[in-house]
């Protein structure tokens, strides 16, 4: 049942710094709304009581990918489809461009944004774990100032965020620290295109001399959040590898998710696919 | 009952044309294009921007029009369905669903066009792979799709052999 | 006189509009002083209503607000019988059961209201599966929850199971399937005592829904006008349900005095509207050492949902196709339809044979392994032949061959040495893969007597201006009624497309035709539009206005002439059932259908043993049909059929939670995209039927049939896992591939 539209408002301020000032003068009335894949969805199926929103979309401060030696910046209204064709995230960081081509479709991709991803936290989204695998930063920004976070850890608790309610993502930054390593994602949905996770699984490490020396292994849908698979990682750290290795790491992981029934699949499945996608990695980087 | 909101009134251009539209900030692109610009090609399948029926460019890409606001639809260039012909010739994608079938109920077929349409201007020889992907936001029930696909490769062909 | 048409791709009629978006469906139209309506469900799957409550905070009197006892006549949406209620006045029988109707100039508003009526109701208990329905723990519908039921028998199995080689048993089971026609149901109505009742809407049937107002409102027939907009997609959703939505919409422009539009969202369309029927079947089956089957015996059961709609008929067929394109002499079929406190399940494309084909296919696989044979081999030796009988008795007159369709499938798609290659390279493999393929037939027209009680009509009328008017009550849905019409009447006058005119379906103008159901359309209708097309033909001729051998001019020339001498040229054809068509009611045994469309379909599939992926790589579609009318038409239609049968087979799942779907978005009923379909690769042979228009069957729902059978065998193949459920989801399929290597 739909939402009942003429009691939404929305409205835009002039820029980043008018919209941050609105938010920090009425906080948690104005929520911000950039591409609206998430929140015209809620719309439309009557589950939407928040009915003030502010249109970031247009904000030119929270668009842009920038480059340096170090990191590559990406503005929080970076779409998936901006993502897809940029160059140097296909050749440095090929785990979120998988991600953005394997969310939704070319419709969705072209409205739906990295930062507004980030916000909404679903647990099934496809770029959560990438991000987390490539060691993501967030820049908040308020009319108090900007501050950096580490991703990890921002997102602790279904549907819940470190972001304030005075609060906008204004930029993620991806250190280019994982260039060599080898790189793995596999999401499994309910079909080849616009589908669902049931499980998303990104993934890097580098190696040396038959060595694990470092790994990130992230997963989508196993847990309320996004998932960094630490223990697994601890174990595998240091280590050689063998097939024997690889055999513990899944059972390792197998502990540390938390995949529940849902409509689209059931807890076993999911916690099979995490063993076999896991394991498919470990064939990766050998 | 929940308080009403001001009307808006929203200028963009649709088709070619400089319209401007007076209703709610969060109405859908959908409904006000279909209700106040009386443009009734672009179809609502599903309401959850999966089936892509209801498929537009804005500023040249394309949107599920079900999923965005009309507020933010201000200082936008839109085509419609019924901005895709010329003025007296169906566009290429048009001709080959006529000759090749890609039409059956026509439910799916404004979007469907708009999506290879903005395809094919965005990569205009594509390969099968990459017209499965570029037209999968796009659910046809009738078709199995195959005459869809054979339709746009038709589109290609012919718009290669005209260049 | 032209050249043919038929035979060859004439455009699509209706193309032109459909794609410049010009196509007008009924959510594009509006009228004068239209109010939106909008329907207030239960909220219980079994129960008696106590109260219904009417919130504050919404300005109810502009509203128009309908229940039950605002019904002019009885309240039902007649169908077979009328025990369905139009709304629901005390009872309570299925999760959305219609309670209230709200008519409001303002949609949103609507919306607004319709969250702000609350049911009180008492609730009863409920049951949910046929084996609960069967052992009758509770009883919901009749003495005993069942609709219908069917005994087939031939021969005498019983005296056959001790002295068998080999007897197999299974058990197979298919869930509901969800007809997920992109354009949602609607309706618009007008109706008042004075001008009676209009509807236009998205529909397949205009008389159906004629009858079902007729009945409503007690008006007579001629004051009830029912018109088909152009409509996206039925696949049968639309066959009996809009008849419902038709009443509602009726009820509100009734009691308003105004036009009322309803238009379902995509969830209530997918929970409360009509679904594939749910079954269960299990085989018994006595076979040969040599592999020649002896003994068949079937038992096919029906979840039918609350309330009878077609039930009976989709059983029928579904009992009918039980047992297969094989000659088995000893055959005993079981069969029922039982009511479950689900919303009612109807008509779906393929009509109750998708269920019992998917079992029989399914078991053959398994009875030829039993036996130690390979699964065509044991087809082969048990194909129907000319001159011999089907389970229920008809003798099969038509030329058939199945073992030629069946090498040809198997040429065309590799089967041989696909399977062997994949046999060989599976056990190295993480990517296990397989070929699967199913043999099976599908009835075209009514059952049995049905299309003599339907007494169908078409008419075509010549206009002054040389115009030719095909009048019929058979709707285009996109399987191409009309330009099959177009074609058939082109070439019974020997002249071109463009002046034929397919006249809007529209009770107040058209004759019934039947219902655009059951593959008969092209077959049975297009006969009857071939016949009207002659016999204006002939009075022309024999008026001497037109000669033998006329150009178009001569044509024009005589239609003027005619029509100022004589005044109207038009000619009305009654359906005549062919006296040779034989069928026995009671016995439930003869000559069920008048022709039979003969297919083989070969799937091939990939599984990814990691995430249990089912992947359909290539799929042949091979079928005998009598005469191709139109190639792509006729391609289309089963490109598309196969791709709702991977749906079938793989992705359509509906979730229950007390006799609700819960499951009713895009996102999370899945049907294939583009992305998930393989090249469908689609081969026609021709036998005409003598008494098809240029020789053509029916075909609409033959790829239902033969899709998820050939893809379940193929997963078994490639598996080694014996399938017995669809859809194969890859949640059942990994537990199932565990219990293979345990």
């Amino acid at each position: 049942m739909k939402s009942y539209v003429p009691a939404y408002e929305m409205e835009a301020s002039r820029d980043l710094s008018a919209t941050l000032g609105r938010m920090a003068r009425e906080p948690k009335i104005w929520k911000p709304f950039a591409g609206g894949t998430d929140l015209m969805v809620l719309l439309e199926a009557g589950k939407l009581p928040h009915r003030k929103f502010v249109s970031i979309w247009k904000l030119q401060e929270l668009r842009g990918i920038e480059e340096n030696q170090d990191y590559i910046t990406l503005g929080a209204l970076t779409t998936y489809s901006e993502i897809r064709r940029r160059e140097v995230l296909a050749r440095e960081f090929p785990l979120l461009c998988r991600a953005a081509a394997e969310t939704g479709s070319v419709a969705t991709q072209n409205r739906g944004t990295l930062g507004g991803n980030i916000a909404n936290a679903s647990p099934a989204a496809d770029s959560p774990p990438a991000l987390l695998a490539y060691d993501a930063e967030l820049e908040l920004v308020s009319t108090g100032g900007s501050r950096w976070v580490p991703y990890h850890g921002f997102w602790f608790g279904y549907k819940q965020t470190g972001l304030r309610p005075d609060e906008l993502i204004r930029r993620i930054r991806l250190p280019r620290n994982k260039r060599t390593w080898k790189q793995y994602y596999r999401k499994v949905g309910t079909r080849r295109a616009q589908a669902i996770s049931k499980v998303c699984v990104a993934a890097a490490a580098h190696v040396d001399a038959g060595r694990i020396v470092d790994v990130r292994i992230a997963l989508g849908s196993v847990a309320p959040t996004v998932l960094r698979a630490r223990e697994t990682e601890k174990m595998l750290r240091g280590e050689k590898l063998t097939p024997a290795i690889f055999r513990e790491a899944q059972d390792v992981l197998v502990r540390e998710i938390a995949p529940i029934d849902d409509m689209r699949s059931t807890a076993q499945y999911r916690r099979m696919i995490a063993r076999n996608l896991l394991a498919e990695f470990c064939e990766t980087i050998s | 009952m929940p308080e009403v909101v001001a009307k808006i009134r929203v200028k963009c251009e649709i088709n070619g044309r400089e319209m401007t539209l007076e209703t709610f900030p969060m109405a859908r692109l959908l409904d006000v294009l279909r209700e106040q610009a009386g443009l009734t090609g672009t179809k609502e399948g599903c309401g959850e921007g999966e089936c892509g029926a209801c498929s537009v460019e804005m500023d040249g890409a394309l949107v599920n029009s079900c999923l965005v606001p009309v507020f933010q639809a201000e200082g936008t260039k839109i085509r419609t369905i019924e901005g895709v012909a010329g003025d007296n010739r169906l566009h290429a994608v048009q001709r080959a669903f006529l000759t090749y079938g890609g039409a059956q109920c026509g439910i799916c077929t404004p979007g469907m066009i708009l999506a290879a349409v903005n395809l094919l201007a965005r990569n205009p020889q594509p390969t099968t792979s990459e017209i499965r992907e570029g037209l999968a936001g796009n659910l046809c029930r009738c078709t199995g799709y195959t005459k869809i696909l054979e339709s746009v490769v038709e589109a290609c062909r012919s718009t290669e052999q005209r260049a | 006189m032209g050249a043919p048409v038929i035979g060859t791709s004439v455009q699509r009629k209706e193309g032109r509009e459909k794609v410049l978006g010009s196509a007008r469906y009924v959510d594009d139209l509006t009228l004068p002083g239209m109010l939106f309506g909008a329907t207030v469900r239960s909220s219980v799957a079994r129960g008696n209503i106590r109260e219904i409550h009417f919130e504050p905070g919404i300005p109810w009197t502009e509203f128009t607000i309908v229940t039950a006892k605002d019904i002019p006549s009885k309240n039902c949406v007649a169908l077979l019988i009328e025990d369905q209620p139009c709304l629901a006045e005390q009872t309570i029988n299925h999760p959305e059961e219609p309670v209230v109707l709200l008519a409001h100039p303002d949609k949103y508003l609507l919306e607004e209201a319709r969250r702000a009526v609350r049911l009180e109701t008492e609730p009863l208990p409920a049951v949910f599966t046929i084996p609960d329905s069967l052992a009758r723990k509770e009883v919901i519908w009749g003495e005993d929850n069942v609709f219908k039921s069917f005994y087939v028998e031939k021969g005498n199995v019983d005296a056959v199971w001790s002295r068998a080689d080999f007897v197999v048993e299974g058990e197979y089971e298919t869930g509901a399937q969800e007809q997920l026609y992109i354009e949602p149901q609607g309706m618009i109505a007008q109706a008042n005592p004075a001008d009676g009742v209009t509807v236009w809407g998205s529909l397949q049937c205009p008389y159906y829904v004629h009858k079902a107002l007729v009945r409503l409102f007690g008006l007579p027939k001629e004051r009830i006008r029912v018109v088909q907009t152009e409509t996206g997609g039925g696949f049968g959703g639309k066959e009996e349900y809009p008849s419902m939505l038709a009443c509602h919409a009726a009820l509100l422009a009734w009691k308003s005095g105004k036009p009322v539009k309803m238009i379902y969202d995509r969830a209530e369309d997918m929970a409360a509207t009509t679904k594939r029927h749910p079954s269960r079947t299990r085989h018994r089956t006595a076979v040969s050492r040599d592999g020649k089957l002896l003994a068949m015996e079937i038992d096919f059961s029906l979840d039918g949902g609350a309330y009878e709609t077609l039930s009976p008929v989709v059983l029928s067929r579904g009992t009918i196709h039980a047992a297969g394109p094989y000659h088995c002499p000893n055959v005993r079929i079981n069969s029922r339809a039982v009511a479950t406190n689900a919303p009612p399940h109807g008509a779906f494309r393929g009509f109750g044979a998708p269920q019992s084909v998917f079992a029989l296919e399914r078991h053959l696989d398994r009875v030829a392994e039993a036996i130690g044979l390979a699964p065509d081999e044991l087809r082969r030796r048990n194909f129907i032949q000319e001159g011999q009988t089907l389970a229920v008795s008809q003798v099969i007159r038509e030329k058939v061959d199945m073992a030629q369709l069946m090498d040809h499938a198997f040429e065309l798609s590799g089967y041989h040495a696909k399977r062997q290659r994949f046999q060989e390279e599976n056990p190295q493999s993480v990517i296990k893969r397989g070929m699967g393929f199913a043999a099976f037939l599908h009835g075209a027209g009514f059952t049995g007597s049905g299309e003599e009680y339907l007494a169908s009509e078409a008419a075509v009328e010549l206009t002054r201006e040389g115009r030719v008017r095909v009048f019929a009550g058979s709707t285009e849905m996109g399987q191409g009624t009309n330009t099959i019409f177009t074609q058939i009447a082109a070439d019974a006058l020997g002249l071109g497309c463009d002046r034929i005119e397919i006249m809007q379906p529209d009770t107040a103008m058209v004759p019934n035709s039947g219902p655009t159901v059951a593959s008969r359309t092209t077959m049975i209708v297009g006969k009857l539009v071939e016949s009207a097309a002659h016999a204006v033909q002939q009075s022309l001729l024999q008026s001497n206005l037109l000669k033998p051998g006329y150009g178009a001019q001569d044509f024009d020339d005589a239609c003027r002439q005619y029509i100022d001498k004589f005044g109207a040229l038009q000619s009305l054809i009654k359906y005549e059932h062919p006296h040779d068509l034989h069928w026995d009611d009671q016995l439930y045994q003869g000559d069920a259908y008048g022709a039979y469309g003969w297919a083989v379909y070969v799937a091939e599939v990939s599984v990814d043993t990691r995430t249990a992926e089912v992947r359909v790589e290539d799929f042949v579609a091979v079928q005998e049909v009598g005469k191709v009318i139109n190639p792509v038409l006729a391609a289309g239609q089963i490109e598309g059929g196969v791709a709702q049968g991977i749906g079938f087979a793989l992705y359509e799942n509906v979730v229950w939670q007390e006799g609700r779907m819960v499951n009713g978005q895009m996102t999370n009923y899945i049907m294939p995209t583009s992305m998930d379909v393989p090249p469908i690769r689609v081969f026609f042979e021709e036998i005409p039927y003598d008494r098809g228009p240029a020789g053509a069957k029916g075909i609409g729902e033959l790829p239902l049939d033969g899709t998820a059978p050939a893809i379940a065998n193929a997963i078994a193949n490639a598996t080694g896992v014996d399938i017995r459920r669809i859809p194969v989801t890859p949640e059942t399929l990994l537990t199932l591939m565990e219990s293979v290597h345990a």
